[in-house]
């Protein structure tokens, strides 16, 4: 009784804020999770604009809309806000909204550590957008700003591009710090690492990663600054440099950068698709192992983005076999997904919509990836539409379908409101075909010989970027709708009860949704 | 917060600048592993005495030059023979043909490049105008020489190797490092 | 129930192979597939290309097929019992190990090809390929040729004021002509960016470095004009610099070398001729149309902020040493490049043409550049 009584105490007392103030100051791990998933939707839309720009340009042969050298700032800009506004963020925001709740714990470890994390990110981005009106115009080198192009033939706007990278840089190291006191420190008496859900698991290791690569990240972008301003010449051959060290060190950070775009999704659908088949999720250790694996070995596999620039015979090779290798454990995943749901009794409600078509599009996109990892067929795919097409496949009914997958079966207990479910297929619907028409002829035009990053193609391109374009703009605004059920969601709708679904398993589940403020404040009693 | 808590904060928070000087690191580790696997395709910059490979009856390869210029740097550059037809483990020079063909005084850099890569580190480099900075005078030309010589452990199946300089205008960063020079010694 | 399982397995990756199938067969109708190309290495790696392609398929229809089963079969309405089983520890390792061993089988027949791509040996001919911003410049070693190869798709094309022609954005100025059944050596470097040198029919793809050479090679037996593309983000032109290659026999290619040559000593001598302005206009005109006019537009206006306008500037006004001084050296800072590699008859003809057009001649000291003068800027100064 006492226990119930002092509980609703505590909401009363420290319930949340009043006002606008409550979201810039809060500390609570659900706020700070609704920041992120919310300033990531933002940048999406944000994203999704600029790749309906550059669909548009590449409707038909010719320049049409933008020029050559807006339209190369468009997919710079397109690039980074996808990755580090978009997946990045959306990721971190599921991450502080769920990992205290499935560990037991009453927040994050550094709660003030977590508010500043979020509120860099406006900032940052604020900063890389507004490089779009400044003279020169915004980065316009890819997103993989390559040396020297990015150094010695960059507009002026680039010293702010690093500047912004550096604070991006920053959030998602100190909310990785964050994830890893959490997870290791805080979880409730009875949750050895063993027993811990695969979710927080995903993001134990994604946040290791993050904390080992993204200092690499911001060591290049310095070395990039030294180079534009101080004199240094750490790319320039001239001063006894090398523009491939660049490369080197950024897939350093990059290919690892790309296991942190995937390894937390991959936990999302582990806890769906255990959820819809009703049946415990098959072979919970070796999906541990497996993401272990995949970590690993993402440290060693970096130049096999490098493979046209003149590495030596013994390099490519290792690199090729050690790229085929990672295909070992990811499969291994996927078939165990595919075991899970074997003789289960499966419902189809939108989370698992989502949840199956990434099993299903992320496989082709992973095994595309095996065919880039082929040497000498790669000499063929490097630079061309059929890498675009690879990673769009793992990128968006990959990365992105997880996310909001994650969103449809998580809103519930956020916001105590079920989302409409037809609405909810309807937008699954149309983002599963727009996402199949937009990115699947990109292989076509790839292996028939579209470079990337080209504004304008010779004229046997056409007739798939035109598909691809009516692809795209069918998903593009396919997220309005999924902007319009969410807000909805928020505003109203059935009411949700705690266990929401009937196979769900895991101890957000056992609060009420919509969950309280604080969750958790004593430790639950694990078995 | 709880000491294990802290402890694993510590770590962490230690682990970050580690790592960003590992990425600091990575530029001469990245030299490093080339020479320590063997596979440096990036030749020499530094003098290179290489008398114990002097030998007499070393066997035929043809050596091509290549020259090019980098952007903005007009100077007339060519190497006075596009092919010698060499031996192994013997000294040979080259010469290159450089004109400064503009209205001011310029400071070269030659910046060496040898394909295949695997050839790289049989090429030993006794004298050339890539160890220094090259000034000339608004029109004034000179022949640079190269002396060199390609050891006979050069892998069997090579018979041809590359020997390609770049040249750069470094002008100006030479006379930023003369500035710092000067105002270094006051 | 077995059959049942059978019949369904077999509905739903026969469905998926042959979705599959059709567009490949007809590769050629539709350009969905890789090229086979021309050379025997080529055609190794469309093999390559195929036999993971088809390796890949398999994986996916099996893996893929067993989904949809379940997803068929085992829903809570058809199902309503789960099953509990959650682990096997034979199963795992044993798609663990299998996969693997498909890997080993694609690594090892990649692994032979690459060791044959890296076998370079010198070639009979050997061309340095330089990448500038935007257009290749090729440098025959052996028979002292040189010039450079721009893209040479009209504008108005680009733009949509004229329809466009077959071989919209892949034709260019002058091809890169080798000669048949000879090992051709590239030697590839680049002037400023990277840039990246591929012909898809020779299965040859190499990064231009600047301050760095890349090699490749090729022997092609069956004349054609193959065409390739710049495959590194290089700037604002990265899409606008093609590639041409013709291959032809031997007793051509002769031809067109002693062609070049001619061509090389005419120009020697047009430099020391007398020109007229409107000659020297006519000939800047086409150099401007190949060179300049993507940056300074052919109204010459420029882009406001970013590239210049050359009407009424003061420089094309005023200042004609500064113009050739410009033009020879580049501008340091900014992206305008030293166009020294250019002839000296077409440097003074296009520093001409800028001066008079657009109504710069009116307004201007219209002052003419010939040919001498820019040998003259070559000159020691004593």
């Amino acid at each position: 009784m006492s226990a119930v009584i002092e509980n609703h105490h505590d909401d009363h007392h420290h319930g949340p804020a009043k006002g606008l103030t409550r979201w810039l100051y809060t500390t609570n791990h659900k706020d700070i999770g609704t920041l992120y998933l919310w300033f990531s939707f933002a940048m999406f839309l944000v994203g999704g604009a600029m790749a309906m720009i550059i669909r548009a340009e590449l409707f038909q042969p010719g320049m049409q809309i933008v020029e050559p050298e807006f339209y190369n700032q468009m997919i710079t800009l397109h690039g980074l806000i996808m990755i580090f506004g978009g997946v990045m963020p959306a990721f971190v925001g599921l991450a502080n909204w769920l990992i205290p709740m499935q560990i037991g714990a009453p927040d994050m470890a550094l709660p003030r550590m977590n508010n500043l994390s979020f509120w860099i990110l406006p900032f940052a981005f604020f900063i890389l957008l507004s490089s779009l009106f400044m003279e020169g115009g915004a980065p316009n080198f890819g997103w993989t700003f390559y040396a020297p192009l990015s150094t010695e033939y960059a507009p002026p706007s680039t010293t702010f591009f690093i500047f912004s990278v550096h604070i991006m840089g920053a959030s998602s190291i100190m909310g990785s710090i964050n994830v890893v006191v959490t997870i290791m420190n805080m979880r409730a008496p009875g949750i050895s690492l063993m027993k811990m859900p695969l979710f927080v698991w995903s993001w134990l290791i994604t946040a290791y990663l993050l904390i080992a690569v993204m200092p690499v990240l911001a060591g290049a972008v310095t070395m990039m600054l030294m180079d534009i301003h101080f004199g240094t010449s750490f790319f320039n051959a001239a001063g006894g440099g090398d523009p491939v060290l660049f490369q080197h060190i950024f897939w350093f950070f990059g290919h690892p950068e790309v296991y942190i775009m995937i390894l937390p999704a991959f936990g999302i659908v582990s806890h769906i698709i255990e959820t819809f088949s009703r049946k415990q999720l098959f072979g919970h250790s070796s999906m541990v192992w497996a993401m272990l694996s995949i970590a690993i070995l993402s440290f060693v596999v970096w130049a096999h983005h490098m493979f046209t620039v003149g590495l030596p015979l013994a390099a490519e090779i290792f690199f090729m076999w050690a790229t085929m290798l990672i295909a070992v454990p990811t499969g291994v995943k996927v078939f165990n997904w595919v075991a899970t749901m074997f003789r289960g009794s499966i419902s189809f409600e939108t989370p698992m919509l989502f949840a199956v078509a990434f099993v299903v599009l992320f496989t082709i996109g992973g095994l595309s990836g095996l065919m880039l990892a082929i040497v000498p067929a790669d000499f063929q795919y490097h630079d061309t539409y059929f890498v675009v097409a690879h990673f769009h496949y793992v990128l968006v009914p990959g990365a992105i379908f997880s996310i909001m997958a994650a969103v449809y079966y998580w809103i519930p207990k956020w916001t105590g409101n079920m989302y409409d479910e037809r609405l909810g297929r309807l937008h699954f619907w149309l983002s599963f075909i727009g996402v199949n028409v937009t990115f699947f002829p990109q292989h076509f035009i790839g292996l028939a010989g579209m470079p990337r990053r080209y504004p304008d193609y010779a004229l046997q391109f056409a007739d798939w970027n035109m598909v691809s374009s009516v692809g795209a703009f069918l998903f593009g605004f396919s997220q309005l709708l999924f902007l319009f059920i969410v807000l909805k969601t928020v505003m109203g709708g059935k009411k949700a009860t705690g266990q929401v679904w009937e196979g769900a398993k895991g101890l957000e589940w056992s609060v009420a949704s919509p969950a309280p403020y604080h969750t958790f404040s004593t430790p639950p009693k694990v078995d | 917060m709880n000491k294990g808590a802290k402890k694993t904060l510590t770590k962490l928070i230690i682990a970050v600048p580690l790592m960003f000087a590992f990425g600091f690191a990575l530029v001469p580790l990245y030299d490093v592993f080339c020479e320590a696997l063997g596979i440096n395709g990036k030749p020499s910059s530094k003098p290179e005495q290489s008398d114990e490979f002097v030998i007499d009856n070393g066997r035929p390869i043809a050596l091509q030059f290549i020259s090019t210029n980098n952007k903005n740097m007009p100077w007339t550059f060519e190497p006075s023979e596009q092919v010698m037809k060499i031996e192994t483990g013997k000294y040979h020079t080259a010469t290159f043909y450089v004109k400064n063909t503009t209205n001011r005084k310029m400071v070269a850099q030659a910046v060496p490049s040898v394909a295949p890569s695997n050839a790289a580190a049989h090429l030993k480099k006794l004298e050339c105008f890539c160890f220094e900075q090259q000034e000339l005078m608004p029109g004034e030309d000179a022949l640079l020489p190269v002396k060199l010589l390609v050891s006979n452990d050069l892998p069997s199946n090579i018979k041809n190797v590359i020997l390609s300089y770049t040249i750069f205008d470094i002008t100006d960063y030479n006379d930023e490092a003369m500035a710092h020079h000067e105002m270094g010694m006051e | 129930m077995f059959f049942r399982f059978l019949r369904n397995f077999t509905k739903s990756s026969t469905l998926l192979l042959a979705f599959l199938l059709v567009p490949v067969i007809n590769a050629d109708w539709f350009a969905l597939n890789m090229t086979r190309g021309i050379t025997d290495i080529s055609n190794e790696v469309f093999e390559l290309h195929m036999l993971i392609f088809w390796i890949c398929v398999a994986i996916g229809a099996l893996v893929f097929a067993v989904m949809f089963y379940s997803m068929w079969a085992h829903t809570k309405k058809k199902n309503p019992v789960p099953a509990t089983f959650h682990e096997n520890h034979k199963l795992e390792i044993a798609w663990t190990i299998i996969p693997f061993l498909i890997l080993i089988a694609m690594a090892v027949p990649a692994s032979k090809t690459l060791v044959k791509i890296y076998d370079d040996e010198a070639g009979d001919i050997n061309i340095q390929v330089t990448g500038y911003q935007w257009k290749w410049q090729y440098k025959y070693l052996e028979d002292d040729v040189s010039f450079f190869s721009n893209l040479s798709t009209d504008l108005d094309e680009i733009y949509n004021l004229v329809p466009k022609g077959e071989n919209y954005l892949q034709e260019v100025d002058e091809m890169v002509v080798i000669p048949a059944g000879k090992k051709v050596r590239f030697l590839i470097t680049a002037n400023d960016v990277i840039h990246s040198w591929w012909v898809p029919a020779f299965a040859i793809k190499q990064d231009a470095i600047p301050g760095f050479v890349n090699t490749a090679w090729t022997v092609v037996d069956t004349p054609g004009i193959y065409r390739g593309k710049c495959t590194e983000l290089c700037g604002k032109n990265h899409g606008f610099m093609p590639i041409v290659v013709k291959v032809v026999e031997q007793e051509e290619y002769d031809l067109w070398v002693d062609n070049k040559r001619q061509e090389a000593i005419k120009l020697a001598e047009l430099t020391t001729k007398d020109w007229s302005t409107e000659e020297l206009v006519q000939r800047g005109q086409e150099v401007y149309e190949v060179n300049c006019v993507s940056c300074h537009m052919t109204d010459g206006q420029g882009i406001s902020g970013i590239f210049p306008a050359l009407a009424g500037s003061e420089i094309a006004l005023y200042d004609k040493d500064r113009h050739i001084e410009i033009l020879m050296e580049g501008v340091q800072g900014a992206a305008m490049n030293s166009f020294d590699y250019l002839s000296e008859v077409e440097l003074a003809a296009v520093i001409t043409y800028s001066r008079q057009a657009w109504g710069n001649a009116e307004k201007g000291d219209g002052e003419v550049v010939v040919p001498k003068d820019i040998v003259e800027y070559k000159e020691p100064k004593i």
